[in-house]
């Protein structure tokens, strides 16, 4: 395929290339090759035959005039045998055009440079933590100031209820059966080696009350409507319907962030009560299949087995978990810029990020209520 | 004069939306070295025809030929044979938001041919100097760009794989008068140099006036086609209302004496 683009004939220190076959990108790697052959320096003089030159397209031009720039520079004299191809004239016409003046890139030193890598995240990350906290402030303000009727948007709330939710309710209801019954079975099987069997009661409906309800529902509710939460607002911001909000001197944060903070605010502890009832449906079902506990000795045992403040100590989480979970995905969604790529980064951020808050959030109250006696 | 055979050639194609008749026998010739303009009210189905020329768009009746085949009944290899003959710039530039610019031009070299980092980088410094964008442009994203930046992005990714015939939607929507014509001089521009056969959509009667050779207007599901003289003496009434109302006359006013110094 070279060959056949570029012959070369070396006379004394002149030297005849005759060009022939498609110059086109099509053959660019051929191109590339052919061009490759071409001596680097020691001729006085080259002759270029474009004669028999088949199709020459602006690529393969700018490619050849780019070697015989080069060849010029290195001391060589370019001579055309017949006129040279009237791709040429363009391209001398364009490289004589006045470019607009280009500013000095920047370069960004990767991770060649540590030192200034880390101090560039630190300074980052320190930007970000004000930048979230600002955010948590303009929140607690807007949420101030609209608490009247006109400014609490009663039908956007009662759709996030609705879509975090009730839409919610079959996936949650299922996975907490699920959870309860695998605990259940699990704990059966080990409290049979002491003969204690019934203590299987005790132990499903403290974990399913206390922690796994609320907990498995605020990261199923994470996944599922922290993702949305930061996708719609980030498709609002790429279409720059957020400013358009702004221009209408509406808030934003009146009209997005808080009918999705109170809607999970209500739809999450709701949710953990269906969580809470699935779960305990599921260790009595398990108990009475497999340890021969009915459901006449199991509510009687349940209620033993519950202090009083069981329930509430799962329940009081679910507000706050519902709060990070909000804030996190509108937060990310708002700060979604430019791109396309940006949005999806920012959505997995929001929901990875909104699962570890949840159960670094649920760790504290864990040590608080330890050291509370709740 | 022998007229040549035509780039492309639209042959009583009938679109149909529902119980909406868009185009109802349309038949049109683009031919080889000319600029087409293509205008007509909102929603007569101006880019429904470019996307039936461009074989995104399969008509109910009727075929297009582009270079002598047929694209409404090509296969997909044949397609994208097709394909790769024409570039096309969309109205919103589409360049893809996630790569710099220098991405989005190589983005079809790559796709194709398998060319060295440095050839890439070659063409694509040749690529941004033929629609004038300065050399820094090349390592920014769509975003960084202005609205006019990134009209000449979206033309100099469309030339990526030197294309012989370029289509263009709206090319000067949405620039100030100042970008729009030098948009419009880029286009002239690389006519002339490259030899181009250009079919675009405009509403812009200044483009109109200062780049196109033919117009084909589509009125009532049907096109007429003439040169730029010929079709503002049509007594049709939309084609006098749109060549000789108020905005008309003074994109006339203002394009005549620039255009024939």
């Amino acid at each position: 395929m070279a060959r056949e683009l570029l012959e070369q004939a070396r006379t004394g220190d002149a030297l005849t290339v005759r060009l022939g076959g498609a110059w086109r990108i099509e053959n660019i790697a051929a191109i590339e090759a052919a061009l490759a052959e071409l001596p680097q320096e020691g001729t006085r003089r080259v002759v270029i035959d474009a004669r028999s030159l088949e199709a020459l397209d602006l690529s393969g031009a700018w490619l050849l005039r780019e070697r015989l720039a080069s060849l010029q520079s290195a001391g060589g004299r370019i001579e055309f045998a017949g006129s040279p191809p009237s791709q040429f004239a363009f391209l001398e016409e364009l490289t004589a055009q006045e470019l607009p003046e280009t500013a000095l890139v920047e370069r960004r030193s990767g991770w060649r440079n540590p030192l200034g890598w880390l101090g560039r995240i630190s300074v980052q990350q320190w930007h970000q933590g004000i930048d979230a906290i600002g955010y948590l402030g303009r929140i607690a303000v807007t949420g101030v100031r609209s608490f009247r009727p006109r400014h609490l948007r009663v039908a956007s709330i009662t759709r996030h209820i609705y879509e975090t939710g009730i839409q919610a309710i079959p996936i949650v209801s299922l996975i907490a059966f699920l959870i309860s019954v695998i605990i259940a079975y699990l704990s059966a099987q080990q409290l049979r080696q002491f003969g204690a069997e019934i203590f299987t009661v005790d132990l499903v409906a403290i974990a399913v009350l206390r922690e796994m309800g609320v907990l498995l529902t605020a990261i199923i509710v994470a996944g599922r409507s922290g993702s949305a939460f930061a996708a719609e607002i980030g498709v609002m911001r790429l279409n720059d319907e957020i400013d358009a909000l702004h221009s209408m001197g509406v808030n934003p944060f009146e009209v997005l962030v808080l009918p999705r903070l109170i809607g999970l605010l209500v739809a999450l502890p709701l949710l953990t009560i269906v969580a809470d009832a699935m779960g305990l449906a599921g260790g009595a079902l398990l108990s009475s299949l497999l340890l021969d506990i009915s459901l006449t000795q199991f509510i009687p045992r349940l209620q033993d087995a519950l202090a009083p403040t069981t329930f509430w100590a799962g329940l009081i989480k679910a507000p706050v978990f519902a709060a990070l979970i909000a804030m996190v995905g509108t937060y990310r969604g708002m700060q979604v810029r430019d791109s396309s790529r940006e949005l999806g980064r920012l959505t997995t951020v929001a929901v990875v990020e909104s699962i570890f808050l949840v159960i670094f959030a649920d760790a504290v109250f864990a040590i608080v209520f330890v050291e509370l006696d709740f | 004069m022998a007229t040549p055979s035509p780039v492309i050639s639209v042959r009583n194609v009938v679109n149909r939306f529902g119980a909406q008749t868009v185009h109802d026998g349309v038949s049109l010739d683009v031919l080889p070295g000319e600029v087409l303009g293509i205008v007509g009210g909102s929603g007569t189905g101006k880019s429904v025809l470019l996307r039936t020329m461009l074989g995104l768009h399969r008509p109910v009746s009727g075929e297009v030929l582009v270079e002598g085949r047929n694209v409404c009944a090509a296969s997909e290899e044949e397609l994208l044979d097709v394909k790769r003959r024409y570039g096309v710039t969309f109205q919103h530039g589409a360049l893809f938001s996630s790569l710099t610019v220098a991405q989005n031009i190589q983005f079809p070299i790559r796709e194709y041919f398998d060319a060295s980092p440095a050839t890439l980088a070659a063409l694509t410094e040749m690529r941004l100097r033929m629609v004038g964008l300065p050399a820094d442009a090349a390592s920014k994203l769509p975003s960084q760009l202005s609205g006019g930046m990134i009209k000449r992005a979206a033309l100099a990714r469309a030339l990526a794989l030197d294309p012989t015939l370029l289509f263009l939607d709206e090319p000067t929507a949405g620039l100030d008068p100042i970008s729009a014509a030098s948009f419009d001089e880029l286009v002239s521009y690389l006519h002339r140099g490259l030899k181009l056969t250009i079919v675009m959509i405009t509403h812009d009667l200044d483009t109109l006036l200062a780049t196109c050779n033919r117009v084909a207007v589509i009125i009532d599901s049907k096109i007429v086609v003439d040169t730029l003289d010929g079709i503002m003496k049509n007594p049709h009434p939309w084609i006098q209302e749109y060549f000789h109302g108020p905005r008309a006359r003074a994109a006339a006013a203002s394009a005549r004496p620039a255009g024939r110094k």
